[in-house]
């Protein structure tokens, strides 16, 4: 990177106050930090830095958008978790800003569960979830040691072949996949959306390229003179090796997994197979004018989603840092 | 470590293993047995191939055909069905409605590239706000369909706020074509900036501290700091986040289908893809769609390719 070209200007006292107070936290720390802790360290002084007069109204006008944004988020759910706890009437007659009567009405959740086949849903979802992260696990590290630790001949080929791949949205494909799945005898099966889920997947690929690079070539040699095969390489001690780069494919196939709607939608039309997905849309037929229902519904929906992201946040964030940007 | 010597002892290396080496004696080289990587790649590529490549062949094969999708015969029609695409106003329009969803997309670049600037620098309860902000990004997209049904509908969350401040007439925010694209989109944008938000936050957040510091040696502003430290750190993801919201705003299928089944001028490409093939039973036509998709989305690509080149270099 170039390095910034930046004007000086006159400084204020107060700047550089600022920089000495820069300078001090940078030479006080003889703990490494890290590159985060860094960067909020100096913007801590940057933010301060700013022209003198401007800093009150800026900070204002900052907390103000934050509050705005949140608001924003968190309008539309907060009204559908206040419906879904009053009674049918008490919805018809209360507007969606009011809170209900009670919080501690579980009717429509009860309904949904059972008369809106919720629990099956969570069960085909589930099932689907464990097969397919499973495969989806071990194809990645088998494809990402087999590129990372051989050379052979057709390896660019391959490796283009799955760089290819990622720019085809898989959405519009179907129209052929369809044809596919047909043929191979899974269509309306479990079995359909577990193939392609597994079969889909090159970001996880990516994922294991990614971290198999950072484990030293040297423990597979060391192991191949102690009379170790390739399989056992792997199965014993690359893939052990391997555990962060799976939690990480774990966490952003298993949320993809569980929103997934139209592989299910498409392939699975039997009521018996709905998914968490498909048994909400559902929803709309039957439940059609009660909002407090299909409300209920969908924060059934949602609630595994928070604890999830509260239990693993910074994973969440570290993950799909990774997984996008390759 | 002395039975490991041992070991190496008796083997001497050798750096390509000769042809024809049974299972029995292990070669020890860096190369191994020749077909062993295919072993390990015969899963994934026989994946790749069957859900991903044989599709799109089948697929650019079935554009040239008035194929029904169950008749053994596939009756050859030419170019019928991009000539039909590109000239039929029905057919044609869809593409005019993914514009909705690519004005979404940059508003939504915009505050994600926004609020992450702002909470990069020191903000109190920031991982607060970075978690509300970015949540909906994991939520369900039928439950999102379901929540801004709710909020869109009359009577619903938005007519109650706007009702509160004291605008008592609004409009059919799903029931009028003139404005239902914008609602979809404004969900749209809801839903997905959360992640723009934290991709570009990950990009400012791995700049190096040092550069800030320098900045403020120069007497640098926030303006400036954003403009020339910031905003060339951040490109790449940037150019990255643009394709992908045009692939996304070409591609987009589940709000409006559950929102509106693509009543009121909401039909997408894909909603309409997927009602050529599998409502009216047009798979010729929809696969020739389908490659119009497609090839824009490579084109696209590309274009991304050429103008943001990955420094990083690719793979291996």
């Amino acid at each position: 990177m170039s390095a910034p070209t930046l004007p000086s200007s006159s400084q204020s006292s107060q700047q550089s106050a600022e920089r000495a107070a820069v300078l001090d936290t940078a030479g006080a720390s003889d703990v490494p930090l890290t590159t985060s802790d860094r960067v909020r360290g100096s913007f801590a002084g940057a933010g301060r830095a700013v022209a003198p007069f401007a800093g009150p109204v800026a900070k204002v006008l900052k907390y103000l958008s934050l509050v705005v944004a949140c608001l924003f988020a968190l309008t539309p759910l907060v009204t559908i978790f206040m419906a879904s706890f009053k009674t049918d009437e008490e919805y018809r007659t209360s507007g969606p800003l009011d809170a209900p009567k009670s919080w501690f009405n579980f009717h429509n959740f009860a309904v949904a569960f059972t008369q809106g086949d919720m629990l099956r849903g969570f069960m085909n979802t589930t099932i689907i979830l464990v097969v397919s992260i499973v495969g989806t696990v071990l194809i990645g590290a088998m494809t990402a040691y087999a590129i990372d630790r051989f050379d052979f001949r057709g390896k660019k080929l391959v490796v283009f072949a799955f760089l290819l791949a990622t720019l085809v949205p898989g959405v519009t494909t179907q129209v052929a996949t369809f044809q596919i799945v047909n043929a191979l005898g899974v269509f309306n099966t479990r079995m359909s959306a577990i193939l392609l889920f597994m079969g889909t997947d090159i970001v996880s690929i990516y994922i294991f390229l990614q971290f198999m690079r950072s484990i030293p070539k040297a423990l597979d040699e060391a192991a191949m003179l102690d009379g170790a095969n390739r399989v056992t390489i792997f199965t014993r001690i690359v893939f052990p090796l391997l555990k962060p780069a799976i939690a990480t494919v774990v966490i952003i196939k298993g949320i993809a997994v569980y929103n997934e709607f139209y592989i299910p939608f498409l392939y699975m039309p039997s009521s018996d197979l709905g998914v968490i997905s498909t048994s909400l849309f559902r929803f709309k037929g039957p439940f059609g004018a009660q909002w407090e229902v299909i409300s209920a519904g969908t924060i059934l929906v949602i609630i595994p989603t928070l604890i999830v992201f509260l239990a693993l946040q910074r994973f969440i964030y570290n993950g799909l840092t990774s997984g996008a940007t390759k | 470590m002395a039975a490991l010597t041992e070991t190496a002892a008796k083997l001497p290396p050798s750096p390509t293993p000769p042809r024809g080496r049974r299972r029995g004696r292990r070669p020890v080289s860096r190369h191994g047995w020749r077909i062993t990587p295919w072993l390990f790649l015969l899963l994934p590529l026989a994946f790749l191939l069957v859900f991903t490549y044989v599709p799109v062949f089948n697929m650019v094969g079935y554009s040239f055909t008035s194929w029904d999708g169950l008749d053994v015969q596939m009756p050859f029609v030419g170019l019928d069905n991009y000539v039909k695409i590109f000239t039929t106003p029905e057919l044609f329009r869809v593409f005019l409605v993914s514009l909705y969803y690519l004005a979404g997309a940059v508003v939504q670049m915009g505050l994600a590239l926004y609020f992450a600037t702002i909470l990069s620098f020191n903000t109190r309860f920031r991982n607060f706000f970075k978690g509300i902000i970015f949540f909906p990004y994991l939520i369900n997209g039928v439950a999102i369909g379901l929540v801004f049904l709710f909020f869109f509908r009359p009577g619903g969350t938005l007519d109650a706020v706007l009702a509160a401040v004291g605008f008592h007439h609004p409009p059919q925010w799903l029931g009028d074509p003139s404005i239902a694209n914008w609602s979809l989109a404004a969900t749209s944008v809801w839903r997905y900036m959360g992640l723009n938000f934290v991709l570009f936050l990950g990009a400012i957040q791995s700049i190096p501290g040092e550069l800030y510091e320098a900045a403020d040696l120069d007497g640098a502003n926030s303006w400036q700091k954003f403009r020339f430290i910031i905003a060339p750190g951040i490109r790449q993801i940037i150019g990255l986040t643009f394709i992908l919201s045009v692939a996304g705003s070409l591609s987009v299928f589940e709000l409006p289908y559950v929102m509106t089944g693509g009543a009121n001028g909401t039909t997408t490409f894909v909603i309409q893809t997927i009602n050529t093939a599998f409502t009216f039973q047009k798979v010729g036509l929809a696969s020739a769609m389908a490659v119009v998709l497609l090839v824009i989305v490579l084109v696209v690509s590309w274009i991304q390719r050429r103008v943001f080149p990955d420094q990083k270099g690719d793979l291996v």
